[in-house]
């Protein structure tokens, strides 16, 4: 297939099938369900070809084309007119030729693990999406927009169009939990929670954000390519790396003024102390199909950011913080712990869950030391993109779990439930799976992000490794406790709801999973699974374009110096 | 030179003239065959209408094809002696209003307002009011821009009036008409001042006046006679841009108008005042650029960047508290004015050949674009007071149960409003924050970013209510017209086209030409 054809419709296909079911009459829910997980079906069954497509694209010797050199080719091509390479990967037209926008996508080691991720886990989020009886049409006409967002931020190889994508995302997300999540509410100490308040504060911190971005998206493209020469006017990614990389085109000043601007923007989305505030909110206030997108390809749309911008474009910059992103890091993994420790809201628990082990891939980004050997530096950013492929996998696998619960007893409350192992086996069963490759259990894929990011910051700072991999513990012990309230001992009294427990036969109310959940629940396990003991599935892919990227900017900073 | 030569330049530029001033005089057409035709019509029946139609759409068609057949021409073009200029600005400026003429009487044919009986006394009002903007757009001459502004808003009194039996219709009128007279008296005091210091009321001439006065002064003296009358005038025209501290007609005459009503004035007038504040203050500091005076542009740029940047903060704060529909859209006018502003005040702050083109250039495209979202906006309001009997958001609750497809198109406006992408106000927004960036003004590109975040709340809170907050007791929902839904999938794909492939940059080709030839004094 032409990459063109193929990448366009990986991006596109959703919304295609959305603007579809405009058409489809809206009591036939049965059938917009169908549709619309066929097409994220479908969509997945296309990234897995755009696998194959990356794997045919090796050279002779076995490595990878670069993304750089690939993208270059096409430029070569769309200035010679000459027709593109349709194998490349690389798919760029003029777009907006006043500003020099391209619609331009491609995809590398970096990007293609969370491409596959993302097609996947909707794919299962629009099969957990069955219980949703509420304006069907339009939910599945926001998800569908939402999934090319995502797909398309992924995709996307030109700022501008990465940052239209990135926007897109806000928009069906604010309705998804607007309107699908739980209901307005007065809290006991009156303040307003609920749907409509999670959604708008996850906006608006996203909308501060994505501002912050464009201030960065306008800098780069006047900002001169060479020393007192004219404005750069690109907004290619490939280019401003070579621009950044340059060492000589961007102050140090300049760099670190826009990598922060960058870097608040990302560290919303991930998101990073002190702008984590709207997680817990949003996933608490979510359905549970919402919370697997969101814990699942959200957050790691600040990490790709990372990767891909603030990290190419201003080195010298991230290097210069490095204690101070390292410094977050740490903060995040070990405050999101505790305050997971303290949740007695199932979800917030994972909520809070999600954020610490973010935290990891901060640190596995920001542990770049010049005196030290580049490959540990490597090991740790690998460390971390796998993290974030990891964590991929468990946390919208825990999320599920806890929506699996939630139906059935229609309650959070961790003090409220207890003794499930014996009402709900299978249930039980592979939860603790889940949860314990959340929790990073050697053999599950938890484990590898966090060990190859904790041994990579050993020659940062010893300290720093101490205190990361002390997480572990502290992630081991909510993790172990919440099994044990949910699990283990004997059912509380008030399961079914205050003074319901008692005298019930609770197998009846609480059944086993249904054949759908098991449907969900089994390939996110199998995957946890085989990430663990089988991480060079996904390594095979990302280690050559990760290395290649920490060669370019270990090279470019030291060449500065 | 006898009589009949003198004759013959009079007789050979009124006929060129008038050739270059066909749109306005197929409006004049208009208006006179309204009025004339009601003579024998019977009560009752639309004829106004389709007669407005038929002369607006006339007009956009002139105005096009002399957009595209007059290029660069090498002749002066100016027109009437020198009262007028038809430039691409110009040229841009009536296809845009005459555009905005089109959907406006589609927007009434839908809405039915006006009333068949009084559709012959609104439209010749509604012409009249453009005719008068049309002319606000190319004038050049002190006396004649205070004509246009004249013209432009005595119809306006009217139509903010024009709901009769509303008490508030008639208070907003009133009010319109009272500090209209004072911004009016003011600005003529002010021109009566420049044009008293110069000895000429022709603004090229004026500023070419004034770069000579400067130049010869060795620098800037501080002139109290010529500051104040700038400062003056600007105040008039400020008035109707609804520019704070000037805006607080605004948001009253809004609500007490029509939809209808509020929207041609949120749209069509403040393009005109806009136009006219980008063609005064440009035409002013053009030959100060080249007479090397940065004192004077600067503190006319930094002038007129903090009334821009007071308006946009003060419209979008004050909008949030809103329940009034119309009240509210007036304060996101008020906002969005203060965003036009912003590239004006980069552009003569700037001080630069260069980098006046794009920022003018950017205002035209943000009008363009603003064009279809608030009109698009007043729109839906006028649709669902027509279904619902109200304009306040309260009794939006539960819109999106009750019509889907308006409710949506809504969204698209509000989003495209607050300036989210893919929708066209992002594209406007983008180009506004490049021109800020661009020329330097990081200031007040951070006020336009920080505005942007506040303006979402209001814009979001509209839609909070009409798709996301439960209604209390389920009410019957309603279809729209045929004619109702074509109007809205029109302004929604116009919201939803900017990033299509091509679109983008057709549309800045046509800015930037009319920009390219802006008339300006050497």
């Amino acid at each position: 297939m032409n990459d063109t054809l193929l990448l366009s419709l990986i991006a596109f296909l959703p919304v295609g099938v959305a603007v579809l079911l405009s058409v489809v009459p809206g009591s036939k829910r049965e059938l917009i369900k169908t549709i619309s997980f066929a097409a994220t079906v479908v969509v997945f069954v296309l990234t897995l070809f755009l696998v194959k497509m990356y794997f045919d694209l090796r050279n002779p010797d076995g490595s990878w084309p670069t993304l750089a050199e690939r993208a270059a080719a096409a430029k070569q091509a769309l200035r010679s007119g000459r027709p593109a390479d349709p194998k490349d990967l690389v798919v760029r037209y003029p777009w907006i030729r006043p500003f020099e926008v391209e619609y331009y996508l491609g995809v590398d080691g970096i990007s293609l693990p969370l491409i596959v991720l993302t097609s996947f886990i909707s794919m299962l989020a629009m099969l957990a999406s069955w219980n949703i009886d509420k304006y069907v049409r339009g939910y599945c006409m926001l998800f569908l927009l939402l999934e090319t967002g995502m797909l398309g931020t992924f995709l996307a190889l030109d700022f501008f169009l990465f940052y239209v994508f990135w926007e897109l995302m806000l928009l069906p997300m604010y309705f998804l939990i607007g309107v699908w999540g739980a209901p307005s509410r007065v809290e006991v100490d009156g303040r307003v929670r609920g749907g409509p308040y999670a959604a708008i504060k996850f906006f608006i911190y996203t909308l501060v954000g994505s501002v912050l971005i464009l201030i960065a998206l306008l800098a780069f493209y006047f900002h001169p390519a060479e020393p007192g020469g004219n404005p750069a006017y690109t907004f290619d990614l490939m280019r401003l790396h070579e621009i950044g990389q340059s060492g000589t085109a961007y102050s140090l000043t300049f760099q670190i003024v826009m990598f922060l601007l960058l870097y608040v923007g990302f560290a919303i989305k991930v998101p990073l102390f002190p702008f984590h505030t709207w997680l817990p909110d949003a996933h608490v206030e979510a359905p549970t199909p919402i919370s697997m997108i969101l814990a699942g390809i959200l957050l790691k749309m600040g990490g790709y950011g990372f990767a891909r911008i603030a990290y190419p474009i201003c080195p010298e910059a991230a290097q210069y913080l490095a204690w101070f992103l390292v410094a977050i890091g740490v903060i995040n993994i070990l405050y999101g712990a505790l305050a997971a420790m303290a949740q007695t809201d199932f979800k917030k628990l994972v909520a809070y869950s999600s954020i610490s082990h973010m935290g990891y891939v901060m640190l596995g980004f920001a542990v770049w030391s010049l005196a030290g050997d580049p490959n540990k530096w490597s090991m740790a950013f690998n460390g971390a993109m796998f993290q974030m492929i990891a964590h991929g996998i468990s946390s919208p696998a825990m999320f599920f779990a806890v929506g699996v619960i939630y139906d059935r007893v229609h309650h959070r409350d961790l003090n409220r439930m207890g003794g499930l192992a014996n009402i709900m086996p299978f249930y039980a069963g592979l939860s603790t799976i889940i949860f314990f490759a959340g929790m990073g259990l050697p053999g599950l894929c938890g484990f590898i992000g966090e060990v190859f990011t904790v041994l990579g910051s050993w020659q940062f700072s010893r300290t720093v490794a101490v205190l990361a991999a002390s997480g572990v513990i502290l992630t081991a012990g909510y993790i172990l406790w919440t099994l044990q309230r949910v699990f283990l001992g004997t059912p509380s009294p008030n399961i079914l709801g205050e003074g319901h427990g008692e005298g019930h036969d609770l197998k009846r109310f609480l059944p086993d999973l249904s054949i759908r959940e098991w449907v969900i629940a089994v390939p996110m396990v199998v995957m946890a699974v085989v990430l663990g003991v089988y991480p060079d599935l996904v390594f095979r892919f990302m280690e050559p374009s990760v290395t290649d990227l920490i060669l370019d900017l270990t090279k470019a900073v030291a060449g500065v110096r | 030179m006898t009589l009949t030569q003198v004759l013959d330049i009079v007789r050979t530029d009124i006929a060129q003239s008038l050739v270059l001033f066909s749109p306005e005089l197929a409006l004049v057409v208009t208006i006179l065959l309204i009025l004339f035709v009601r003579l024998f019509q019977r009560e009752g029946t639309y004829l106004a209408r389709h007669l407005a139609l038929l002369g607006t759409v006339i007009s956009l068609g002139l105005a096009a094809y002399l957009f595209n057949r007059t290029s660069l021409s090498a002749e002066t073009p100016e027109i009437f002696g020198g009262m007028l200029v038809v430039d691409g600005f110009t040229h841009f400026f009536r296809m845009l209003l005459a555009a905005f003429g089109v959907f406006m009487v589609w927007l009434c044919a839908i809405t039915a307002v006006p009333s068949a009986r009084d559709a012959s006394d609104f439209f010749p009002l509604l012409l009249g009011a453009t005719l008068g903007m049309m002319l606000m757009t190319s004038s050049i001459h002190l006396l004649m821009i205070f004509m246009a502004v004249e013209m432009a808003s005595l119809p306006s009194y009217g139509l903010a009036g024009f709901l009769k039996e509303d008490r508030r219709a008639g208070e907003a009128s009133l009010k319109y008409v009272v500090f209209g007279a004072g911004a009016s008296g003011i600005m003529l005091y002010g021109m009566s001042l420049l044009a008293g210091r110069f000895g000429t009321a022709h603004l090229p001439t004026l500023a070419r006046e004034l770069a000579g006065a400067v130049q010869s002064t060795g620098g800037f003296v501080l002139d109290p006679i010529v500051v104040a009358g700038v400062l003056l005038i600007l105040v008039g025209i400020g008035f109707k841009i609804a520019a704070v501290p000037f805006h607080f007609w605004c948001p009253d005459v809004f609500q007490g108008a029509s939809a209808e009503v509020a929207g041609f004035l949120s749209v069509a007038s403040k393009a005109a005042a806009l136009a006219l504040l980008a063609r005064f203050s440009l035409t002013l500091a053009y030959p100060l650029f080249a007479a090397d005076s940065t004192a004077i542009t600067g503190a006319l740029g930094l002038t007129l960047g903090l009334l821009a940047a007071v308006t946009a903060t003060y419209g979008n704060l004050a909008a949030y508290a809103q329940t009034n529909l119309k009240r509210l859209l007036a304060f996101s006018t008020i906002a969005h004015a203060g965003y036009m502003m912003m590239p004006i005040a980069a552009a003569i702050g700037a001080q630069s050949e260069s980098l006046y083109r794009p920022a003018v250039d950017a205002v035209l495209f943000y009008l363009a674009v603003y064009l279809f979202m608030n009109l698009g906006a007043f729109g839906v309001v006028a649709l669902i007071r027509n279904a619902i009997g109200s304009e306040d958001l309260r009794d939006y609750v539960g819109l999106i149960h009750r019509n889907a497809p308006l409710t949506v198109a809504m969204a698209v406006f509000m989003l495209s409003l607050t300036g989210i992408p893919p929708l066209a106000g992002f594209v406007a927004k983008f180009r506004i924050f490049a021109v800020l960036y661009d020329t330097g003004f990081l200031w007040l590109l951070v006020i336009g970013l920080i505005n942007t975040v506040f303006s979402l709340f209001y814009y979001v809170k509209v839609l909070r209510v009409m798709i996301v907050d439960q209604p209390e007791v389920e009410r019957p929902g309603w279809q729209l017209a045929p004619l109702a839904m074509a109007f809205n999938a029109v302004l929604v794909l116009a919201n939803l086209a900017p990033l299509a492939p091509g679109v983008w940059p057709a549309l800045q080709a046509v800015t930037q030409s009319a920009v390219s030839w802006l008339h300006l004094p050497y």
